[in-house]
């Protein structure tokens, strides 16, 4: 969307306001909504996403290692991080492993989890809540009590069953 | 021009106004984004990549109970005033309609509509699956997506990790690939000034905000679109519950503010909701952006019950009506800028005036004041 005050660059900040019991919300680019002295908390260059895009390969040294970073390919789509930071896009699902550190980073930003605790999927059976091996009685507690408190009997049992037989 | 008698309720049961809490909630949305592992996602995919998912997902979909039945669209090649009628009618985004410009569009793009539920193909993800109920109704909107999702995810192979979940174009809807979103009418909290320091309450735990038409798209007639921010790190109950439970807490603060100013400000209230209706009764020219404030006033009025004479299902269909495709689309023929407001005003007038027609005479008087 275009900036609603120049008309000419894209819009990156959101604003809300309410005047006269009526709500009217409006787009503008950072430079007008400087201009117009409103706080940007929540502007493109702040949400994690658009801070960390820009944040990218910042340094200007070329033999910075970040740099070099940038221009590592993904094997199954030739992306490289560059062309990420460009579009704020993934190009395949191979990519969430050639570009596994920063990625990871970014999801624990946007998130605040790396970790999927959601349906768990195989192709050939329908999803299913599933129990992860290998974790600590303390992780299954917790996720038990999750577990209880969203009424997801099914994985509770199992989950309570695997307690058990650690016992 | 498409025959959108074809879809089932012309794809708008969810402006119904049969489901829970209608009279604050317009409708509720869940989507799923989903992705096929052996494809490169919509920023690296070419056209001949483009067609093939679309023919594996059209092929998958056929062989589902949820979509074996679908009506299927080829969104980019249809005309421009068809694209965006379905966008007007929440069946497509706006990234999958480009409502505004041919240049836009997505190759390959698809849509199959089968009931509640909708599949949209080649937009930023392979797959977002969909489903909108009439009102607040995230389980009934959820069991029917996750139903879908695991009939199609049997039939294609998924892009999944073992440890980030569901992968996605965009970081922002990995895990969980969820999006659950309740349309909620909040004139209340904007008139008594208290919807910024909700929506700034709701920001900080973990939920946000849009307008009638989604991202990126601006708030019109006190119609907010809450939904929830992150899609990784909680299961999809535990999504769909947080967001539940704050939207009721929405409902409730938007109920009290409303019996406050029921209560301190009659005259003021019944002014402005019986004015808006007159404005919208009798005018003979209305912008977009005006109808849905004066709508929202009506909304209000009728809401609680200071305005007998018109139904919710009649004000929920104006919301989508009185846009541009779909004026086009009732007049026949391609309309002027001029001859948008002006047709736009006909149409307002005809509804309303069917609706007196509709509840009998009896209503047509305000009600008698104190």
């Amino acid at each position: 969307m275009k900036c609603s005050h120049c008309g000419e660059r894209e819009g990156v900040v959101s604003l809300t306001q309410v005047k006269e019991g009526e709500v009217h919300t409006a787009s503008l680019c950072a430079q007008c909504a400087a201009e117009k002295g409103i706080e940007t908390g929540f502007a493109m260059a702040d949400t994690p996403l658009g801070g960390f895009l820009a944040k990218l390969g910042e340094s200007a040294d070329p033999d910075a290692p970040l740099l070099a970073a940038l221009e590592v390919r993904c094997p199954g789509c030739n992306a490289t991080l560059r062309d990420f930071r460009e579009t704020g896009r993934v190009g395949c699902s191979e990519c969430y492993q050639a570009f596994d550190a920063p990625l990871r980073e970014l999801l624990r930003r946007l998130h605040g989890s790396t970790h999927h605790t959601g349906m768990q999927y195989q192709r050939g059976e329908a999803p299913a809540p599933r129990v992860e091996p290998g974790r600590t009685d303390l992780e299954l507690k917790e996720q038990l009590r999750r577990a209880v408190e969203s009424e997801q009997f099914e994985l509770a049992a199992e989950l309570r069953d695997r307690l058990r037989d650690r016992e | 021009m498409i025959d959108l008698s074809l879809l089932p309720d012309g794809g708008m049961a969810w402006l119904e106004a049969s489901g829970p809490g209608s009279h604050l909630v317009v409708s509720t949305r869940v989507r799923l984004a989903r992705n096929l592992r052996s494809h490169r996602f919509a920023s690296r995919s070419d056209g001949p990549e483009r067609e093939a998912i679309l023919a594996e997902v059209e092929a998958a979909a056929a062989g589902t109970e949820g979509l074996g039945r679908a009506v299927r669209f080829r969104v980019d090649r249809l005309e421009l005033q068809d694209r965006r009628l379905l966008h007007e009618r929440h069946l497509v985004s706006r990234d999958l309609a480009a409502p505004e410009t041919a240049a836009k569009l997505r190759p390959a793009g698809g849509l199959l509509v089968q009931d509640h539920a909708s599949v949209m193909i080649n937009e930023e993800d392979h797959l977002r699956i969909q489903a909108l109920r009439s009102g607040f109704a995230l389980e009934a909107a959820w069991s029917l997506v996750a139903t879908l999702d695991a009939e199609l995810g049997q039939r294609l192979a998924f892009a999944f990790h073992p440890e980030f979940g569901y992968l996605t174009s965009c970081p922002t809807n990995v895990g969980t690939g969820l999006r659950a979103s309740v349309l909620v009418h909040l004139p209340g909290l904007v008139l008594t000034k208290e919807i910024n320091k909700i929506l700034q309450a709701l920001t900080q735990v973990g939920l946000t905000f849009r307008g009638l038409y989604g991202e990126g798209s601006e708030v019109v007639g006190n119609l907010f679109q809450l939904s929830n921010q992150t899609t990784l790190g909680k299961s999809e109950l535990e999504l769909l519950d947080h967001l539940g439970k704050l939207v009721r807490q929405v409902m409730e603060h938007e109920e009290r503010a409303r019996q406050i100013l029921l209560r301190d400000a009659t005259a003021i209230l019944e002014d402005k909701v019986w004015r808006a209706y007159g404005l919208l009764r009798y005018a003979r020219s209305l912008s977009f952006e005006e109808t849905m404030n004066l709508l929202s006033g009506v909304r209000l009025g009728v809401g609680l019950g200071l305005i007998p004479n018109v139904g919710m299902y009649a004000l929920n269909k104006l919301l989508v009506f009185t846009q541009p495709a779909h004026l086009t689309a009732a007049h026949g023929r391609g309309l002027t800028d001029e001859e948008v407001p002006v047709r736009r005003a006909a149409y307002v007038r005809q509804v309303l005036e069917e609706e007196v027609g509709r509840r009998g005479p009896s209503a047509q008087a305000p009600p008698t004041q104190r």
